[in-house]
């Protein structure tokens, strides 16, 4: 049973299409990430979902009942902001108690709901606050709570932890995630921040004008990016990106615009379709899939690279270099001591890169 | 060496910088003040002089003098026994026709406006734009052109020359200005909020008066100066929609003042006049950080 349906959902505010035909289906349970840059109608797409938003063609089921005309409220769902969007004169517990009141539900009711919730969210001593007296955390904990007393199948977030701090970030990530283990409850949840969306997701949905580019497991969207952006976008620091030319030759499988040649083994790389010869093409190498020093020299692919910048995070560092010209990263441990202009010899093997067509940027 | 480190710390420029009380800039500055608060109030001072004097010593001509001998009789005078046309019981019937006026205007003006901004601001309708721009098309038309036809309006509805006809009168002017205000005052308060209230299954009232009204008292407090203070000292319609029975302290106030029959007298002239200020004085006074709070509100989002 899936417990969101959407059908060829179309939004458009006047001439601008936001949204076009959009299809999705949400498993009961599941935590669905819908990712993507500001702009591409994510959100868009979570308040349609909630209501919020007049859809101008297309269906939306939740728990198989067809709510496209229903209001927000009756449609069995409880909605996070990023901006948390408590009401500032009700205390705590007026705001976790505001939909109960709405719903006229019992007083008994009413204060077990909101007990219970506070409990699950630790905020049992802050009941009789104001929301001008909480912290960041401790808002949107609260805001997740209003979600929670609502006792709905489906939470939808709407960049739930954007405003907080990194280190809050961090903590609440885990929050939530813990929450969904709990509950087991279906939950959206948009963002435009990767690692939240690898770390939470079930599925990742990753978005771009109105459409679904992508909607698969984290881990296939980490290995198996659809087109460029997809790779661009999945993952920190950011792919490299290596424009250049399949060639028939043995010796000389990869050639760079710059002149740079590789024989690269591409014997084991999953094409969906044979290519041609003389194809023009983006080779994509995650920056943690290159290997340094004795690692790479059993890769089946090796070479050495004049180091530029050397960026130090930690527990890695970054290594930023050019190959024929091209921008170039790797990561290599951070125990590791590194100059710019050192010669250092890299390598990986073919079968962890991605390419893709240079016109279509679609993935071959 | 270490004794010298020390002393020359001393000596040394510490704490704040001192000023000179008598700069340039503060002499400069308090001057100014100084002038320009007792040019205003300067005819303030001669009317509660005059107010307090008795005829013989206003004959006397010295207009800024303090009064020899107080007297409050000018302002008993003003309040209960001064004539206007038949009627001799001073500016008392003014003051209580006023504020017949001025309460229930003030409540329903506020009121359907709050819910026209609210509604426009939050609940974009079809239309809301067009409706709202011929609202605001409405306060730049004179009152000149709407007065005769306002009043066949009223005549037709049986409510010329009655109170309930003024009061509808201050609504529909006051209507564009404060939906304006009302209006800009809620889109300033996050779409968000909206939105959650929406979620927790508020509807169009409760939206407006759980969530909304809560979280706009200063706007509230704007609009109710702006109106006590507007329909206060309104003259035009009191005198043009309403009949002597009716007026209101302001015509009243006129009436009196300039009343050609008899002397002149002018103790009781400042009296009635100090007397038919109070109401917007002390709503100004009591309200006034309220409402510099509200304009301030209405310009920083929040």
């Amino acid at each position: 049973m899936n417990s969101i349906e959407i059908k060829d959902l179309s939004l458009n505010f006047g001439d601008v299409i936001v949204l076009k035909d959009l299809n999705l289906s949400v498993a009961k349970g599941e935590f669905l990430v819908l990712l993507g840059a500001s702009g591409c109608g994510k959100s868009t797409l979570l308040n349609c979902i909630a209501g919020l938003l007049d859809i101008n063609d297309g269906q939306i089921f939740i728990n198989d009942q067809n709510v496209t005309w229903y209001e927000p409220s009756d449609r069995g769902i409880g909605m996070v902001f990023q901006s948390y969007a408590l009401y500032p004169q009700m205390s705590v517990e007026g705001n976790l108690s505001f939909s109960l009141k709405n719903a006229k539900i019992s007083k008994d009711e009413i204060d077990k709901r909101v007990k219970n919730a506070a409990e699950i969210l630790q905020i049992e001593d802050l009941l009789d606050r104001k929301p001008a007296a909480l912290s960041g955390g401790q808002r949107q904990r609260v805001a997740i709570g209003r979600a929670l007393v609502r006792d709905v199948e489906v939470f939808l977030f709407d960049e739930p932890l954007s405003n907080l701090d990194a280190k809050l970030r961090a903590d609440l990530r885990v929050e939530i995630k813990r929450l969904h283990q709990k509950l087991n409850n279906t939950m959206i949840y948009v963002t435009h921040d990767q690692i939240e969306a690898m770390t939470l997701a079930n599925r990742i949905a990753i978005m771009r004008d109105g459409l679904v580019l992508q909607l698969d497991e984290p881990k296939t969207i980490y290995n198996y990016p659809v087109n460029k952006y997809v790779a661009e976008f999945i993952g920190s620091p950011c792919m490299n990106f290596l424009k250049g030319t399949i060639l028939a030759d043995d010796k000389c499988v990869f050639n760079l615009d710059g002149g740079w040649c590789q024989s690269l083994d591409l014997s084991n790389y999953k094409f969906h379709e044979p290519i041609k010869a003389e194809k023009q093409v983006w080779l994509g190498i995650r920056p943690e899939n290159i290997a340094f020093g004795d690692k790479a020299e059993n890769m089946p692919v090796k070479f050495n690279l004049e180091v530029e910048v050397v960026e130090p995070m930690g527990a890695d560092t970054l290594v930023w270099s050019k190959i024929g010209g091209q921008e170039f990263r790797f990561i290599v441990d951070g125990t590791i001591t590194m100059n710019s202009d050192d010669s250092v010899l890299v390598g990986f093997d073919p079968i962890h890169s991605s390419i893709f067509d240079l016109d279509s940027e679609d993935r071959l | 060496m270490a004794n010298t480190t020390v002393s020359q710390s001393h000596e040394s420029p510490k704490g704040p910088k001192p000023r000179k009380i008598l700069s340039r800039r503060n002499i400069i500055l308090y001057g100014t003040l100084i002038f320009v608060g007792i040019y205003y109030l300067i005819p303030l001072y001669v009317m509660i002089v005059t107010s307090l004097k008795g005829m013989p010593e206003i004959r006397l001509g010295n207009i800024f003098s303090p009064p020899v001998e107080v007297t409050f009789e000018p302002w008993v005078k003003a309040w209960a026994q001064a004539c206007t046309g038949l009627n001799c019981d001073g500016l008392s019937r003014g003051f209580w026709n006023s504020v017949k006026i001025t309460i229930p205007s003030v409540f329903v003006s506020i009121a359907i406006a709050s819910i026209n901004g609210y509604a426009l601001a939050n609940w974009r309708f079809k239309g809301a734009n067009l409706f709202f721009t011929i609202l605001i098309f409405g306060a730049f038309i004179p009152y000149q052109i709407m007065i005769y036809p306002l009043v066949i309006l009223l005549r037709d509805l049986g409510l010329y020359t009655k109170l309930p006809g003024l009061i509808l009168i201050h609504t529909i002017f006051g209507m564009p200005i404060l939906t304006l205000l009302f209006r800009n005052y809620f889109t300033t308060i996050p779409e968000e909020l909206f939105k959650a209230a929406r979620v927790d299954g508020a509807g169009f009232w409760g939206i407006y008066f759980r969530v909304m009204m809560p979280m706009s008292l200063p706007i509230f407090v704007v609009a109710m100066i702006l109106q006590i203070t507007g329909i206060w000292n309104d003259f035009l319609f009191g005198v043009i929609y309403t009949k002597p029975e009716y007026y209101p302290m302001t015509v009243q106030l006129n009436n009196i003042v300039n009343s050609v029959q008899g002397v002149k007298e002018y103790n009781v002239n400042m009296a009635a006049t100090l007397l038919t200020g109070l109401v917007p004085l002390f709503v100004y006074f009591i309200s006034g950080k309220l409402f510099v709070r509200g304009i301030a509100a209405g310009a920083v989002k929040g």
